[in-house]
């Protein structure tokens, strides 16, 4: 497993613990005992709204003095119950609602989901769709860590980076609204394709994006990799043990910190991962600075990976040839009887579907991202649709990590689990 | 156009999604042979009467419906089974399918070290929604339980926090996602409008908070002197 680890050389301090005790020696440098005070503890509300929560979170904590005793976060503020939406609406009509679901990586959520609505019909996506799909996920995989790798520098007090990270973000903003139309509601899939076949010319603005990114991203290393105010902010801070880490539900970039290897696209491979070439970063100690390293790193090999799907990308059609499932073009549709028939039928009733259940799993940009689907025989629309939000699950671990730290480590944790409410609140 | 004409477009809204009559849905999947899956064999073999059934969906996707009162134990000898080691708690949640249906919890488990997944179910009947908590087991599954009861009404016993998690700690409405439950909610949107600005400031702390600290203003002063007092004097 050695060749999924990736080497930094970076100076620790021995006397930060990966067993998340709290390293406290630059508060009291001179064994100056501490003086005992009759104090309580005090509850702080934090949110939910608060820059530092990055959205709409709300965390009560217990603090006793600058010590977090305790933290309880509210969820719910955003919730629209887009699981009960769904089952009211046709399998592509649920499309919609998906990429609001992750607004930071909408393009993963539009993938993941008709990709398990493919595998409860066994319906089997054309080459170029396959490679077009790992395109629109590697970039919004780095479209999402982008917008972590700024909100995250800034929580520790350093703007610039998130400065340049907005800036790349852009770029991909703009390859969104040239691929869909949207900047952030892409809506890109359909059930058996895509909404359109990529426009011309837009294969070389993602190019260029490839060509110069990682010039930028050097810059953001040179920025913090090594600073020592940002060393020192993430550096044992949060530590969770592997053992810890999969019991309680980490998946992603998190959980890898952690010196566990699981990665969805190595694991259970889905488009034709197994046939690209990359590795899985993995941390050591689990702690912020880990995770801050393995995000950086999975944009370099997000980025090598779009080298390849460019390369390897096939002529052909984007849609399944199948007139149940995919729209006819409008042009048939306006002078052939049965296409007409056919385009009347998939919008007005929507694809039928199998009895079944299906739980499919991708790699998020922030961990698993699961949907489980139960349809009913001929069924236009599901019985259930479930997500399984990997922030949501990442996040219930906040309080674990958080105890007996400062309240500053605190929203540096927060910052370093990489969370979106939209999806925890759903 | 009346109000009464205006109103039955929403009847669909309001009923909430059904099933056709003739849906056998609740054991969704293919009959296949037991054998083909590890892990089923040995489920099989070891617990025998309290694997209820066995199927296939979605082509490869193995599920296996549990006898509910041992979900527990059943779930502990696949964690710490040296041949099963489902180590990963992908997710856990519930399937309502109406018309008086059992509930179904549903767990689906990852084993890290043999690369393999498998989805339990266990039904439970509307009138004894009770099932044992695996929080024990998986502290990942605290939330997901969580989030089970606060849209399904699933109690989930021995759970060391049980409580709404999306809705509103009070919500007064019901289970969100039970299929007799109406699309915009059970409340007329000025009744809950009425409800939400009628709050109390306590009201958005929940009586385990109230307990813990205290606001700042009322701190006891230390060593007997009165400033907090004097400055709220002042105020």
């Amino acid at each position: 497993m050695s060749s999924r680890t990736v080497e930094y050389t970076v100076g620790r301090n021995p006397e930060m613990g990966v067993d998340g005790s709290v390293a406290r020696s630059p508060l009291l440098p001179f064994d100056i005992p501490e003086p005992s005070l009759d104090t309580e503890n005090m509850l702080i509300n934090i949110g939910p709204q608060h820059p530092a929560t990055h959205g709409v979170l709300r965390l009560v904590c217990e603090l006793d003095g600058e010590t977090v005793k305790r933290v309880i976060p509210h969820i719910g503020y955003l919730h629209s119950s887009f699981e009960k939406l769904g089952e009211y609406r046709t399998w592509n009509q649920i499309v919609t609602l998906t990429d609001r679901i992750d607004y930071l990586a909408p393009l993963i959520y539009n993938c993941a989901y008709v990709m398990t609505v493919e595998k409860l019909m066994e319906i089997e996506v054309t080459e170029r769709c396959k490679v077009v799909r790992v395109i629109c996920m590697e970039m919004d995989r780095i479209f999402s860590h982008l917008l972590w790798l700024g909100t995250t520098a800034i929580d520790v007090g350093a703007v610039t980076p998130f400065l340049y990270a907005f800036q790349e973000r852009e770029r991909i903003y703009k390859l969104h609204e040239a691929f869909t139309g949207a900047r952030i509601t892409t809506s890109a899939t359909r059930v058996g394709g895509m909404m359109a076949d990529l426009p011309e010319g837009w294969t070389d603005g993602l190019q260029n994006f490839i060509d110069t990114f990682l010039n930028t991203l050097d810059e953001i290393d040179c920025l913090l990799t090594r600073n020592q105010i940002h060393i020192g902010r993430s550096q044992g801070v949060g530590a969770i043990s592997a053992e810890d880490a999969i019991n309680s539900g980490f998946t992603g970039p998190n959980l890898r910190a952690s010196g566990v290897d699981y990665d969805v696209r190595k694991d259970q491979p889905y488009y034709d991962y197994e046939t690209y070439d990359f590795e899985i970063p993995v941390g050591q100690h689990g702690d912020c600075y880990d995770r801050y390293l393995c995000r950086m790193e999975e944009m370099r090999q997000s980025i090598s990976l779009l080298r390849q799907a460019l390369d390897r990308l096939p002529d052909g059609p984007i849609d399944v040839e199948d007139p149940n499932i995919s729209l006819p073009s409008k042009t048939d549709c306006m002078s052939d009887m049965e296409s007409m028939i056919h385009h009347f039928k998939l919008i007005t009733e929507g694809i039928p579907a199998p009895e079944g259940d299906c739980y499919m799993a991708i790699e998020g940009s922030k961990g698993e991202l699961g949907m489980y689907i139960v349809a009913e025989e001929g069924g236009t629309k599901p019985v259930r649709w479930r997500i399984r939000p990997p922030s949501f699950v990442n996040l219930s671990v906040l309080p674990k990590l958080a105890e007996e730290h400062l309240l500053s480590d605190l929203i540096m944790i927060n910052a370093s689990l990489d969370i979106v409410l939209g999806e925890i609140d759903r | 156009m009346t109000l009464d004409e205006i109103k039955s477009g929403f009847d669909a809204i309001d009923e909430g999604p059904h099933l056709s009559e003739s849906s056998t849905i609740s054991l969704a999947g293919e009959i296949s042979d037991p054998a083909s899956h590890p892990s089923v064999a040995a489920l099989l073999g070891r617990f025998g009467d309290a694997i209820l059934h066995h199927r296939v969906s979605s082509g490869t996707q193995h599920v296996v419906w549990i006898d509910p009162s041992c979900n527990l134990e059943i779930l502990r000898w696949l964690r710490d089974d040296p041949d099963q080691r489902y180590d990963m708690i992908s997710d856990l949640t519930a399937v309502d399918y109406g018309a008086g249906r059992p509930i179904n919890v549903v767990y689906q488990l990852f084993s890290t070290v043999y690369k393999r997944a498998l989805r339990l179910r266990c039904e439970l009947p509307l009138d004894g929604l009770e099932i044992d908590s695996i929080v024990e087991l998986w502290s990942a599954a605290n939330w997901l339980e969580r989030e089970v009861y606060d849209l399904f009404g699933v109690t989930f016993r021995k759970h060391p926090d049980l409580r709404r998690i999306l809705m509103p700690h009070d919500y007064e409405e019901g289970y969100p996602l039970r299929k007799d439950f109406p699309l915009r909610g059970r409340f007329s949107r000025a009744e809950q409008t009425r409800r939400a600005l009628n709050q109390a400031v306590e009201h958005s702390y929940i009586a385990e908070e109230m307990e813990l600290g205290r606001d700042p203003q009322q701190a006891t002063p230390v060593n007997g002197t009165q400033e907090g007092d004097a400055e709220r004097e002042v105020r």
